[in-house]
């Protein structure tokens, strides 16, 4: 019985192996950009402006994470945006009323409720994520219109840790990171080491081999979108503290480039195939693209027919790269 | 019934070849139709048979040999030129499309209404309107509204697959009585059927493939039942037991441990009942589509049985959930390998997969204790590992391997095989052979389903028979030679019980 490997032709081979290192393309074109943008700008490439980058990429590639993680299954979660959003407006008009940590628990709330509701109409309703998601999205923005009439006289807060958390830099580093590494080394570990992270896979892969080797989807969908939900609030909480102006379309600009992040990160949107990692990294090159366009000083419909005719030739090259069927 | 000799006939097919990459399909298939004939097109499970019929429908195109009809030869590319030029199948499963009512679906395909509803009423349907949802209709109904658009324009050939399948005993006497009829009229018809008490009542010939080529052209007469079972065993006719076999099968003891009673589920598996034993290797033998689908399904708690029961250990069950078979022992190894496998994953995650299922078991894998289990399997299994990233890099008999594998790291209690090794290699599947016999010397119970006949003396103590949704026969592995099981299979051996 031979492999296929000792005898495929050198294009299936390079195939295969940046399929099994998909970092490696992305990385590259990462340092390309960056170096596009110092032959541009000489000297740009410093310490402040790597902190600035990071700083942004964070809520972004936060937000990407309930992408990459309903994407594994096959799904998507449209609604995060909305939900980052819902968890900074009423945390930060709750400050004042109940004070700091009540707040954000109070914020927290109504992202994971969304997230159950996904996670329900997903799993027994087999409303398709696209839609289910979408659908609570508009409903989730709906209730939060009610609900700033109600609160108009109360005046909105951002708490001074959030600031700190989403603007403040130690040594040189942006304070974000104290929240993010843990998350990112979590989640990281969790899709390959844990059971729950290997049923994501599995469900996207194959629902009838999960089914038939005994998974409850429907336990696995419930789950994945609450978690989905609370990543999305948790991300907005910190990008409120980065803003600092609570709206009511605050995370909603990020919404496409979270989805965009994942793709280009190398996450399937069919499911079964991807990781964080590459979202990280997916997140960091849609962050420098933005910077790089900027500078570009075109017209602003010039940079958005630019970025996105870049996010398409990206992910079709990167298909081709690392995808063999 | 015949044309006098020296009129050509009307379809003539000679040295029909096809290959599907290194697998050849047909080697030299042939068949001669007469005008107001009637032809038996008959073959074991993998003879050609299938790719035969497709290749005259023109759903595929043949590698060599000639098609001719009425003397000109004839290179149809798609269903609809092969239409044209008169030949007209109606396959198993109806070609009606659900969502539109039977007036619209007449239209899509050019049916004239008036021949349409004069055969409806022939074939014994009342009270049809062609305003009626295809989508609400029932199955057999919709088989003799396809047979009934067949014949409404008048085709020079008509080809019927299985026809008689999923329909009641009435419908079935009033179809073979019209397609006589139609015969004897000047229709010519290629009839493929398992059930030889139809073809001996209908059909004038009989053509009769093996491996790919056609190995006979009989006239239907007295005993040519046992005439064309020997050509569709060929050289494996008289061989009995297979060679280096080593089963010796012991009565079962004590009270079994999978028992099951009348069972019935979907519209095929009407009553099934047996018992398996620990130790024990129970063989399923039926020719497709006789339910045995269904009794592993139901086994498996993929699909809910309508009828009967299902006990292990003496405990009555009910599987709403195959994780609810899975708790009782019950493992599945269905019988398409794209329904079991993650194909873009390892194969250690393959394996690993039912160790992860549970919801108390979502927390961190115990790394070590998952990858001594994948190895213990991988090892027994002999699972070559080079191209272990992705099970969609690994062959055929490997990815199998993968799927049994899988309940092997879990521990087997009792193993469903589904046709493990249809289309693998002859090593991967004496491999298979030994595995389940040592599973079983283990303490493991196997059922398993086999479309190869050769194999149930080479891997089971007993064998039942299925035939249109029952247990026909029960054989011993001693006396299961491949042509006691083929006549058992097509319900030979207990013929007065079928109906018609």
């Amino acid at each position: 019985m031979t492999t296929e490997r000792e005898t495929a032709p050198m294009g299936t081979r390079i195939a295969r192996f940046l399929g099994d290192y998909p970092l490696i393309p992305l990385i590259v074109l990462l340092f390309a950009l960056i170096g596009v943008l110092e032959f541009m700008r000489p000297g740009i490439f410093n310490e402040r402006w790597i902190g600035n980058t990071v700083k942004f990429a964070i809520p972004l590639a936060m937000l990407a994470a309930c992408q990459t993680l309903t994407m594994l299954t096959g799904g998507i979660d449209l609604s995060a945006a909305v939900a980052a959003t819902i968890s900074a407006f009423v945390m930060a008009t709750q400050v004042q009323l109940v004070g700091v940590p009540m707040a954000i628990v109070i914020g927290l709330l109504p992202a994971i409720a969304i997230g159950l509701v996904n996670g329900f109409g997903v799993a027994f309703c087999r409303v398709h994520p696209l839609i289910m998601t979408l659908g609570t999205g508009l409903i989730g923005t709906g209730c939060l219109q009610v609900y700033q009439r109600f609160v108009i006289a109360t005046g909105s807060v951002i708490p001074d840790s959030l600031s700190w958390l989403g603007t403040g830099r130690t040594w040189g580093f942006p304070n974000a990171l104290v929240l993010f590494v843990p998350f990112a080394i979590l989640l990281i570990w969790g899709q390959r080491r844990t059971g729950f992270g290997r049923l994501l896979y599995a469900l996207g892969s194959n629902e009838t081999a999960a089914r038939i080797s005994g998974v409850r989807g429907w336990q696995v969908y419930l789950a994945l979108y609450a978690l989905s939900g609370l990543i999305a609030g948790v991300s907005g909480l910190l990008y409120v503290g980065l803003i600092k102006a609570p709206s009511l379309s605050l995370v909603n600009p990020l919404l496409l480039p979270s989805v965009a992040a994942a793709v280009i990160g190398g996450t399937s949107i069919f499911g079964g195939r991807g990781g964080y990692s590459g979202t990280i990294v997916g997140a960091l090159i849609l962050t420098v693209l933005g910077t790089l366009l900027t500078l570009l000083q075109m017209p602003e419909g010039a940079r958005r027919i630019l970025f996105g005719l870049i996010i398409l030739a990206v992910t079709t090259i990167y298909i081709r790269l690392t995808d063999q069927r | 019934m015949t044309e006098p000799t020296g009129a050509s006939p009307l379809l003539d097919a000679r040295g029909v070849k096809k290959h599907f990459g290194a697998v050849i399909a047909l080697r030299d298939a042939s068949l001669t139709l007469k005008k107001g004939e009637i032809v038996a097109l008959m073959g074991a499970n993998g003879a050609g048979k299938s790719t035969f019929v497709k290749i005259l429908t023109g759903a595929l195109r043949p590698d060599g040999g000639t098609i001719r009809i009425r003397g000109r030869e004839t290179k149809a590319r798609t269903p609809a030129e092969a239409q044209r030029a008169g030949l007209m199948p109606v396959y198993q499963e109806p070609s009606l499309i659900p969502d539109l009512d039977v007036a619209a679906n007449l239209r899509l395909c050019n049916t004239p209404v008036e021949p349409f509803r004069h055969w409806v009423d022939q074939l014994g349907i009342k009270g049809l309107r062609l305003d009626d949802m295809i989508g609400q209709l029932p199955l057999a109904t919709l088989r003799i509204l396809d047979l009934a658009r067949a014949l409404a324009i008048e085709p020079e050939v008509l080809m019927l697959d299985e026809m008689t399948a999923a329909l009641p005993t009435d419908l079935v006497e009033r179809v073979l009585q019209v397609v006589r009829a139609q015969a004897d009229a000047g229709q010519s018809v290629i009839y493929i059927s398992h059930r030889f008490t139809e073809i001996s009542e209908l059909c004038d010939r009989a053509t009769v493939l093996r491996d790919g080529a056609t190995v006979g052209d009989l006239p239907i007469e007295e005993g040519v039942e046992e005439r064309i079972v020997e050509l569709m065993l060929g050289a494996a006719l008289g061989a009995g037991r297979g060679a280096g076999t080593d089963v010796t099968s012991v009565a079962p003891e004590g009270p079994p441990r999978v028992k099951v009673r009348n069972l019935a589920a979907g519209t095929k598996l009407s009553d099934v009942s047996l018992d398996l034993h620990r130790g024990e290797v129970l063989g399923v033998v039926a020719l497709e589509g006789q339910g045995q689908d269904e009794l592993f399904e139901a086994l498996a708690g993929v699909r809910r049985p309508s009828s009967g029961s299902i006990e292990i250990d003496g405990k009555a069950m009910s599987f709403h959930h195959p994780d609810d078979a899975i708790a009782a022992g019950l493992t599945f190894v269905p019988g398409d390998r794209g329904d079991a496998l993650l194909m873009q994953r390892s194969v250690r995650e393959n394996i690993a997969l039912p160790l992860v299922a549970r919801i108390g078991k979502w927390g961190a894998i115990p790394m070590k204790d998952e990858a001594r289990r994948v190895t213990d399997a991988i090892e027994r299994l002999q699972i070559d590992t080079r191209a272990q990233g992705e099970v969609q890099r690994l062959s055929g008999g490997n990815q199998q391997k993968v799927t049994i594998g899988r309940w092997i790291a879990t521990g087997v209690e009792t193993l469903l095989l589904f046709d493990p090794t249809r289309g693998i290699d002859v090593r991967t599947k004496r491999q298979i052979y030994e595995l389940v016999r040592k599973l079983a010397s283990e303490g493991a119970s196997v059922l398993f389903y086999t479309s190869e006949l050769g194999e149930v003396p080479m891997a089971c103590d007993r064998a039942v028979v299925i035939f249109n949704g029952r247990v026909v026969d029960v054989i011993e592995a001693a006396d299961a030679d491949e042509p006691t099981l083929l006549r058992a299979a097509y319900g030979l051996s207990a013929e007065e019980e079928l109906p018609a």
